[in-house]
């Protein structure tokens, strides 16, 4: 499925500044910039270990920035409290490169864990239909009942990307979607992740190093490099340059 | 030109900067632990189904181990008695070393193996799968839903096993006595309960208490914090047993320090 482009507003949904973040000596991200627009799809790349996981782990809160600001939603996530960062956490969908489904849960009880914990007033029907609409969306309905270690690459992230989408985000952090599947369940992940961008209208970052994820899913793609942005624009702009770390990771995924 | 200083890596050195530090994290554990566990919301169902986890699922291993001790020191203790012909006092003599020592001590000491090194897998385990991240950016307290809610379980439940452990070692010892010696139920627990004191059920009961509370608290710290990969979960999971035996040794000697003072 082509990405349809257009519904992409002006408002942005997050807007980072001068985002640094170091981890003992290893400098890892050296003055980030970047504005996410409400309904766009951005794409991040780069390299393994360039900190493309730590820049969303920034945004959703898990971590914190040594120095700049991070503005999601229009509150600025490190200097919130607790129990308004969790509020913001609601809006924001986390999609785990390992899908991070819990292991002693069935299917269900890893969709209904979020949705039951933080909407108590709905009855069991209701969990029921949204557990089981969510599923749907995905595709894996049948998979209802089953443990997450009966479940194959491709379907756990599947139930990854569904349990984040039941608590209806408006913004969706995808961490390496479609690392370690075969080239068939990676254009379904990109299907897929274009199909909840149009179905729920979330705004999205994608961190991904492949470069036919990017070019699938992405409105706009920014190239991590050395802990800066190198280079933003559409695929084709992002790639259309002299500077050879950019042609040399072009090459690896597209000629090698 | 003069040379650069050194960087300077560490505050004293590699292994006083990492005791200290372990030593804060687990005063700032301990604290988040007391500020979590009075704050709502509060996780009644998952703390019963961890007192479940806890105390149903070890119930096989409490009464084969009770039951062994049992048979086994009585029929040690017995050679020894029997050379100033004082079997007889076999039920005062069980009594006292259950309730105050073996009851307590051989239940932690088993607790500390099957749930202690379960905790620092599993959450070592999730935390190594980000399955604790997963939890957290969907707005769930994972301190207070993995963390507390085992600590307590294993806090009430310990004392409730080492209650049973008692009660299935005198029976034990009951059954080995009245084969060799033929007494009677009513003489056998007429005279174990003579020997015992409100002090020694109220000190066995405290240490209990101590030691469930050791085994939830190690086995959290050392599974929530382990590092990440698989070589994590398994030292999580092995630190989290002896640690938390030799804690159960130290509260013994301490416990019964305290209680010999008060006698």
């Amino acid at each position: 499925m082509e990405k349809k482009k257009g519904n992409i507003g002006t408002e942005s949904v997050i807007s980072i500044k001068n985002l640094e973040k170091s981890f003992g000596l290893l400098h890892v991200l050296r003055g980030i910039d970047l504005e996410l627009k409400q309904g766009e799809n951005l794409v991040v790349l780069g390299r393994s270990g360039t900190g493309k996981s730590v820049l969303i782990k920034i945004i959703s809160g898990l971590l914190k920035p040594d120095t700049g600001t991070v503005n999601v939603l229009g509150q600025y996530v490190d200097k919130i409290d607790n129990r308004e960062l969790q509020k913001l956490r609601l809006k924001i969908g986390f999609s785990f490169q390992n899908s991070a489904l819990y292991d002693s849960m069935t299917v269900r009880e890893n969709l209904e864990f979020p949705l039951v914990r933080n909407s108590s007033h709905l009855t069991r029907k209701e969990v029921d239909a949204a557990v089981e609409d969510v599923l749907d969306g995905v595709g894996l309905l049948q998979t209802i009942n089953q443990m997450p270690s009966e479940l194959s690459g491709g379907q756990r992230k599947r139930i990854g990307i569904a349990r984040t989408l039941i608590l209806r985000p408006e913004i969706m952090l995808y961490d390496e979607p479609t690392a370690g599947l075969d080239p068939i369940t990676c254009i379904d992940i990109n299907n897929l992740i274009n199909e909840v961008q149009e179905r729920y209208n979330t705004s999205s970052i994608i961190i991904t190093h492949d470069l036919t994820c990017a070019k699938s899913v992405g409105d706009r793609v920014m190239m991590l490099l050395d802990g800066k942005f190198a280079r933003q624009g559409t695929f084709e702009e992002v790639f259309k340059t002299d500077d050879e770390r950019v042609k040399t990771f072009y090459n690896y995924n597209f000629t090698e | 030109m003069a040379s650069k200083p050194p960087i300077r890596k560490y505050f004293i050195s590699k292994k006083l900067d990492v005791l200290f530090l372990d030593l804060f994290n687990v005063y700032s554990f301990l604290a988040r632990f007391f500020k979590e566990l009075f704050s709502p919301p509060f996780e009644f169902k998952e703390v019963i189904r961890q007192c479940y986890e806890v105390g149903y699922k070890s119930l096989p291993l409490i009464t084969m181990t009770g039951f062994i001790t049992g048979v086994v020191f009585t029929k040690q203790s017995r050679p020894s008695l029997a050379e100033f012909g004082a079997t007889s006092w076999l039920p005062n003599l069980i009594a006292i070393a259950i309730v105050r020592a073996l009851a307590p001590l051989v239940t932690a000491l088993i607790a500390a193996g099957k749930v202690g090194s379960n905790i620092g897998a599993e959450l070592g385990s999730m935390n190594v799968t980000e399955q604790i991240d997963a939890m957290e950016v969907s707005a769930t307290n994972p301190f207070k839903f993995l963390v507390v809610t085992r600590i307590l379980a294993t806090t009430f439940m310990i004392p409730v096993l080492a209650l049973y452990t008692g009660f299935v070692g005198m029976m034990g010892s009951f059954m080995n006595i009245n084969q060799t010696e033929q007494t009677s139920f009513a003489t056998f627990f007429q005279g174990a309960f003579q020997s015992i004191t409100f002090l020694d059920i109220f000190s066995s009961l405290i240490k209990a208490i101590l030691f469930g509370f050791t085994i939830g608290a190690v086995g959290c710290y050392k599974g929530y914090y382990s590092s990440k990969g698989t070589e994590g979960v398994g030292k999580a999971a092995n630190a989290a047993v002896v640690t938390s035996m030799f804690l159960i040794f130290l509260e013994e000697v301490l416990v019964v320090q305290v209680v010999a003072a008060l006698r």
